[in-house]
């Protein structure tokens, strides 16, 4: 006969390390000292306080505790900039050009035209940074040091990008979408950050040109008055203040596309595939891994013995759908599914909570772990990577029963 | 709207902008002779927050390779007298050795 634990076991397939003792030594890997030091809680214009990464070019993550809904509101949205220069864009001087040399015809969008002229759809996606979490490496990596909440779930609004392309028409050699943002370098010298996704995925239904973030223009600093939308795939693609799209017959050449923002080949359990930017042991990040974050309880926090405690937090992942989160809290002896909330979309955060009663006082650890439609789930020692991106190593989070 | 207003208005609106600028400008570098060296070169580009905020578990191979990135890639028009200077400082106040 099947006992509890081996059923529960058998529920989050995999996790052959469980009892073992394996996770009571879990890393618990922090911030490097300077990062916490230097991050400060900063309040930029039409911001609430966000926790300050660095102030030129601004990249601010969001603060765990405000991850308390599903949605994330866009006064608390990460702001990430990779070059210093980012204008204040008049909506009537604002100007999309569309073309490429494996586009039919050049022709140029106003916000206003974007606005008319195309169906608007809305899609509830989660917008990642690439690098969220990379400042929990260990060993540390240079970069943004960014802690979780590099991140946020927005409901978008939009154009498909597929339509706008329409009116432009792809020639059958174009194998690349390319996009310029209005954001410049300090230097002449410095690449401009533009970047580009496969055609297969600039045609998916989901990809957008985004003019409304949760029913309102989107923030300056997170793109005003467009962004791309690239629902599944990490942030470097979902270019703020988009003024350009083009259609490439060749990939795109850049430092952001050959150098930055590329993974390992076969280290991750990704899917998706940039077959035109791929080498032979690189390829460009796609979608995003199976991750969760617990919102709700933080290291040290005490407790009261005898009552009920709610764990809460979101789950995600590259597009596919949240299938379970399963909690321990005996170390990863045993793991127990929590309860899954509202769904709002494959590509939305996934809320879940769940409730024990600890048996006794003293010293105890949470841990969750998502799993999505695919079967891929969250690992439990990190798949290091010089850049540190993909970390979606299970958090425990250590708690104390009084 | 009279320039009184609008005056007024625009300072308003500066506000939370120069803060954020004032707030850049009070990041403080350890103490060193070439702490105005590493200012004068990397903040062109970006604050000193991206060095604290890197710290410390870098070696001096780390510094060095981010300071090569910084002039071969970004195009930071650091002179080369200057660079070895620079990870020397790095090293010592925001490394390991």
């Amino acid at each position: 006969m099947a006992t509890r634990r081996t059923i529960l076991q058998t529920a989050v397939g995999g996790l052959a390390l469980a009892g073992s003792g394996f996770l009571g030594n879990l890393a618990r890997a922090g911030l490097p000292p300077g990062t916490i030091e230097s991050g400060t809680l900063e309040t930029l214009p039409g911001k609430q306080p966000l926790l300050k990464r660095s102030f030129r070019p601004p990249n601010y993550e969001t603060p765990v505790s405000y991850f308390e809904d599903v949605i994330t509101p866009n006064d608390r949205f990460f702001v990430r900039w990779h070059l210093m220069q980012i204008p204040e864009i008049e909506p009537a001087e604002w100007r999309l050009s569309v073309g490429g040399d494996a586009a039919g015809r050049e022709y140029v969008l106003t916000l206003d035209d974007l606005r008319r002229d195309f169906e608007p759809v809305e899609v509830v996606a989660v917008c990642q940074c690439s690098g969220n979490r990379r400042g929990l490496s260990d060993p540390h990596v240079p970069g943004v040091e960014w802690g979780y909440g590099a991140m946020g779930n927005a409901r978008w609004k939009g154009a498909r990008l597929k339509d706008i392309l329409a009116r432009a028409g792809l020639k059958k050699e174009a194998i690349e979408i390319a996009f310029d943002g209005a954001d410049r370098p300090p230097l002449d010298a410095t690449p401009d950050f533009q970047k580009s996704i496969p055609v297969w995925k600039a045609l998916d239904d989901n990809t957008l040109v985004a003019y409304e973030m949760n029913g309102a223009p989107l923030p300056h600093l997170n793109g005003f008055p467009a962004r791309v939308i690239v629902p599944g795939w990490t942030a470097t693609y979902w270019m703020k203040k988009v003024i350009s799209i083009r259609a490439l017959a060749q990939p795109l050449q850049n430092f952001w596309m050959n150098t930055a923002y590329r993974i390992p080949k076969g280290k991750f359990p990704l899917i998706d595939r940039f077959a035109s930017q791929e080498s032979d042991t690189s390829t460009p990040i796609t979608e995003m891994v199976v991750n969760s974050l617990i919102t709700n309880v933080t290291e040290g926090q005490r407790f009261g013995a005898g009552t009920p405690i709610v764990v809460k937090g979101l789950a995600w992942d590259g597009g596919y759908g949240i299938r379970r989160v399963d909690v321990s809290v005996d170390e990863g002896r045993t793991w127990e599914g929590a309860d899954l909330g509202v769904d709002l979309g494959r590509f939305s955060f996934r809320p879940w909570q769940f409730t024990f009663k600890p048996r006794s006082k003293g010293a105890l650890s949470v841990m969750a772990r998502a799993s999505n439609v695919q079967g891929a789930s969250q690992t439990f020692e990190l798949i290091f990577n010089g850049p540190g991106y993909h970390n979606n190593v299970v958090q425990k989070v250590g708690i104390e029963i009084v | 709207m009279n320039i009184v207003t609008r005056a007024a208005l625009a300072l308003l609106l500066l506000g939370p902008l120069s803060a954020a600028v004032a707030n850049e400008s009070a990041l403080r570098l350890k103490d060193g002779p070439e702490a105005v060296t590493v200012r004068a070169n990397c903040s062109i580009c970006h604050s000193v927050d991206y060095i604290q905020m890197n710290a410390p578990f870098m070696k001096r191979a780390g510094w060095d390779a981010e300071v090569k990135k910084m002039m071969k890639v970004m195009g930071a028009p650091v002179p080369e007298a200057e660079a070895a200077r620079i990870v020397d400082y790095l090293t010592r106040n925001y490394g390991v050795e």
